[in-house]
């Protein structure tokens, strides 16, 4: 049990070793050449995802590093979708870094360092290991906020970015300090044990419970820790947000069950409490701040932030009244709405950087004005990623938000019934602001001075594909949603 | 693959290929594509009402796969002799919304017939969905087309009216969604139909789940209090989205009255019916007013619609066979009276570009073809004898009678109201002398208007003269759906 099992960690050790291979071959890499860099990433990523998928279809949980970190299908899973959210990133960002001269290397190498410390956070079985996980992956996107050196507002967001992601790990880790002091372990399956022997300090162990909750609001951007989002999003370069935006959340998400959930599942009453009211404060403040937006990416980071209330919302309904009977389908629910989320993110921002060219970052929603008259395609995209947002069926967002408004109805408490209430009126607010980039793009007239959009035909199919993936999505949403399920089943297991 | 599912995804498929193929460069291809799309969809839909077995109340046409496992959700299709004219129905008025708008729509062609395709296959979905979630799916897919139609093809106010209709619409329907979340629990985790036919619940829970209801069809419908998009969405609509809302579009919310409110919360149906009865006369008499002193011919009409669904819901309410068959029987000659109506205000609008009664006067003197149809469909709307128009709200009055005097009393008055805002409209547009250079110039429907009023024409009469077709398809269904609701599912 307390070999070093080498195996679990292969996907990791690959990544490790390409990125420095990366780093080094970038070095004799000329400007004309970069592109050389570009699919040497993208061979990596394929080999780490081709990985991880081989290890989730194995079914099995190992433990390994001397249980420093855990092999299982939920971490492969989501290890898999982020890898995979990587590549799309990577090949959406490739045309926008390089017409505006931000092609280095460093963008490649700092994209596999955050996919690595993502990873390592999926992983984790230990808390100092997702602490080792969550700073790699933050220190390789602070660096990757301030990549535009010259531009002002980058910089700032930068700044933000670090000052306040500073203090959440200081958050995050100052609880995991407390847990220690309390359970006298790191490792996830000992405090889960040592928490259900009920002898151990309540007082300490609520304290440890708040500062872990705060911390990671911060990194999902739940209200009140979201004051960095929108400036964040906002001022970084579009790749740059895209990648904060996209895999990121997808480790926020498996570092969250691991440490509520695998490590703090008979403390779920403190802190259900908690996400009840970081989910509501998100729906409201995000939906509501959203309509006043005139940027995109601030609209959109607004909209992030709804949407991660109502992603936490499904971790609110797994305990009920002491039993667990409901953890499975609420947490598979939220596991869901996770994926399919960053699946349109992606898509999203992945088509702000297409209609983007060298002095014109198309990031005002009325950069889209007639967007339907000029690309028909392109419009029709967006606007499924937008009906997606809202939640409007046939788009794959409505079984998401169906998802879980189930888990809270199921529960079959009145509390929770009011909540789902809540959740649907609010997303009727959301509506507004998602039909609006519709409306701008179908029923304005486009602006004179707009140019075509040219762009590769690669991204345009990609682009494509992401859209009709949310289309499909939509329509046959039902494997997703069993692999979802059975991940969190085997998670919840062990 | 079944009927039914030929029926939806056809006109869907259509629909995708108009848009994958249109130029704006060609329309003449997007015409004929769509109008070859439209005739062959209506086509597949015929096998449906010759195949039809009268004799039972049991789903027809049935398919069922399992769809999503997760949710035990099924793709699980059916009619029955309540929805299965509705099919028919929307795939007819598909066909005449393409001819309708071949040469009135001029920019975005392909999009435009791409998008009532599309349209046309989900509303068929709604009335063939015998799986909770998948009726909601069609039903809130329904938007999209609608809201891009209002919006671009639209009038000067499009981008409100749209926004409008969308989140009315939505705010109704997502309260439906808690409610079919809760029956999904409430049966042990099942969103089908007949099971939640079958399901027992207390009052408490059915008069939740009858006001959740409640909210996503009575926007639809519309009824009074909410019915205030529709005339905004009406008077922006491109002609063609007026007829699509008026004629099918309505119906589903009334459709949604009785395929989930009455069979799944029996008791509460009955317990709140004077509530529903009372909206539906203020509908019939107070909206019948509101349309005397309409200005605008569209907002009149649209005014009119939302009377005459009042008569539907009053019919469904009171829980007899003829009222609910007379409400059903009014929903189909509604269909073809109120389409009929907004072509023809399209006819006019197409040539003078007014909507305003005040614009016209004396057209009969040069458009008298034109205006024979528009007499035939007046009459038709405020109830004439022999047309399509009378018998369902006859049904209605005779349904009402052996209930109350006084409700059929004041329910009738909504013959007088009809026929007071619909001939003082027709006077003052068609009659009198030629009112300005503009009338002087019109032009006479061209064949292909005239093809379309007169396939209108023949189907209203048809419903007047013979409705016995509708009504023999219609009655066991109705017959089931009432033994049912008597039932009460209390303990």
């Amino acid at each position: 049990m307390n070999a070093m099992n080498w195996l679990v960690v292969y996907p990791e050790a690959l990544l490790l070793f390409s990125a420095c291979v990366v780093a080094l071959v970038d070095l004799y890499v000329t400007d004309e050449r970069r592109r050389a860099t570009f699919w040497l990433t993208q061979l990596s990523f394929a080999a780490v995802a081709a990985l991880h998928w081989t290890f989730y279809d194995g079914g099995h949980t190992l433990y390994g590093m001397q249980k420093m970190v855990v092999a299982d299908p939920m971490g492969h899973l989501l290890a898999f979708f982020a890898t995979l959210a990587m590549m799309i990133t990577v090949a959406y960002s490739q045309a926008y870094i390089g017409s505006r001269e931000l092609q280095k290397g460093e963008f490649y190498t700092l994209s596999m360092f955050v996919l690595l410390g993502i990873s390592v956070m999926v992983a984790a079985n230990n808390f100092l290991m997702v602490y080792l996980g969550l700073e790699l992956m933050s220190l390789s996107l602070y660096a990757l906020v301030a990549l535009r050196r010259d531009s002002g507002v980058a910089t700032e967001a930068a700044m933000k970015y670090f000052v306040l992601g500073a203090m959440a790990s200081g958050f995050l880790l100052y609880g995991m300090s407390m847990m220690y002091g309390a359970t006298r372990s790191l490792e996830i399956n000992e405090v889960f044990n040592a928490i259900g022997t009920g002898r151990i300090n309540p007082t300490v162990l609520t304290f440890g419970v708040v500062f872990m909750v705060a911390g990671l609001a911060f990194k999902l951007g739940a209200v009140p820790f979201h004051m960095w989002v929108p400036d964040v999003y906002h001022g970084a370069p579009t790749a740059v947000t895209l990648l904060i935006g996209g895999a990121p959340k997808l480790a926020a998400f498996a570092i969250t069950i691991r440490l509520l959930v695998e490590g703090m599942l008979g403390l779920a009453v403190d802190w259900q409490q908690m996400l009840v009211v970081l989910a509501v404060s998100s729906l409201v403040v995000g939906n509501l701040a959203a309509i006043a937006q005139t940027n995109l990416k601030r609209m959109l980071a607004y909209s992030t932030i709804s949407q991660m209330g109502f992603m936490l919302l499904g971790l609110t309904a797994g305990v009920v009244g002491g039993n667990t009977l409901s953890a499975g389908n609420a947490y598979s629910s939220a596991m869901f709405y996770m994926v399919t989320y960053v699946l349109t993110t992606l898509g999203t921002f992945g088509l702000i950087m297409f209609l983007s060219r060298q002095g014109f970052e198309s990031d005002e929603i009325s950069d889209l004005a007639g967007l339907a008259k000029r690309s028909p395609w392109v419009a029709g995209v967006m606007s499924i990623f937008m009906f997606s947002l809202a939640g409007v069926p046939p788009m794959v967002g409505f079984y998401a938000k169906l998802a879980i408004l189930q888990a809270l109805v199921t529960t079959n408490v009145p509390a929770y019934v009011v909540l789902a209430v809540i959740a649907v009126v609010l997303s009727l607010i959301g509506a507004y602001y998602y039909l609006r980039v519709v409306k701008v793009m179908y029923f304005d007239e486009p602006a004179n001075a707009m140019p075509p959009v040219q762009q590769g035909m690669g991204i345009s199919a990609l682009l494509a594909a992401n859209g009709l993936a949310v289309l499909v999505f939509g329509l046959l949403p039902g494997g997703l949603m069993a692999m979802c399920r059975d991940a969190i089943l085997k998670a919840l297991a062990t | 693959m079944g009927l039914l599912s030929v029926s939806i995804w056809l006109p869907i498929l259509f629909g995708c290929l108009l848009l994958a193929l249109g130029r704006d460069d060609n329309p003449g291809m997007a015409r004929w594509l769509a109008l070859i799309g439209a005739i062959v969809s209506f086509a597949v839909t015929i096998p449906l009402i010759t195949g039809f077995n009268l004799g039972t109340a049991a789903w027809q046409f049935e398919e069922n796969k399992l769809w999503i496992e997760r949710f035990n959700v099924f793709y699980h299709l059916g009619v029955d002799g309540i929805s299965v004219w509705f099919v028919l129905l929307t795939a007819f008025i598909t066909v005449v919304v393409v001819i309708a708008g071949w040469e009135v729509i001029k920019v975005r062609v392909h999009q435009y017939m791409g998008a009532f395709l599309i349209l046309s296959g989900l509303m068929v979905g709604v009335f063939a969905a015998v799986d909770g979630l998948l009726f909601y799916v069609f039903f809130e897919a329904t938007l999209i087309p609608m809201y891009i139609i209002i919006g671009v093809w639209g009038g000067p106010r499009r981008v409100y009216a749209a926004f409008k209709f969308f989140l009315y619409t939505l705010a109704g329907s997502l309260l439906m969604l808690v409610a079919l979340i809760y029956l999904y629990y409430k049966s042990g985790g099942s969103f089908d139909i007949n099971t939640w036919h079958k399901l027992p619940l207390g009052l408490p829970a059915q008069t939740l789940l009858f006001f959740a209801f409640f909210a996503a069809f009575s926007v639809k419908v519309p009824m009074w209090p909410v019915h205030t998009w529709l005339p905004d969405a009406h008077v922006e609509a491109p002609t063609g989205g007026s007829v699509v809302l008026a004629a099918i579009m309505l119906k589903l919310g009334a459709y949604g009255f009785l395929r989930f409110s009455m069979p799944i919360a029996p008791d509460a149906s009955h317990q709140y019916a004077w509530f529903i009865i009372a909206l539906s006369l203020i509908a019939v008499v107070y909206i019948g007013l509101v349309a005397l002193v309409q200005q605008d011919m569209k907002k009149l009409v649209a005014y009119s619609s939302i009377a005459h669904m009042g008569f539907v819901t009053l019919g469904f309410f009171i829980f007899s066979e003829m009222g609910i068959s007379g409400g059903l029987v009014q929903m189909i000659s509604h269909g073809f009276v109120s389409g009929a109506m907004f072509l023809a205000i399209g006819v006019l609008y197409d040539r003078v570009h007014s909507r305003d009664i005040a614009a016209y006067g004396g057209v009969v003197n040069t458009m008298p073809k034109f205006a024979a149809f528009a007499l035939f469909f007046t009459m038709a709307n405020c109830g004439l004898p022999g047309t399509g128009g009378f018998v369902g709200e006859w049904m209605v009055i005779l349904g009402t009678v052996k209930t109350s005097f006084w409700l059929a009393a004041v329910a009738a008055t909504a013959l007088i109201f009809g026929a007071a805002y619909s001939l003082w409209m027709y006077k003052r547009v068609y009659f009198g002398a030629v009112a300005n250079d503009h009338v002087r110039d019109l032009t006479d429907i061209n064949a292909r208007e005239f093809l379309v009023m007169a396939v209108l024409a023949i189907a209203t009469l048809w419903m007047g003269v013979y409705p016995k077709p509708f009504t023999d398809v219609m009655h066991t269904s109705v017959d089931a759906l009432i033994k049912h609701t008597s039932v009460s599912k209390l303990k």
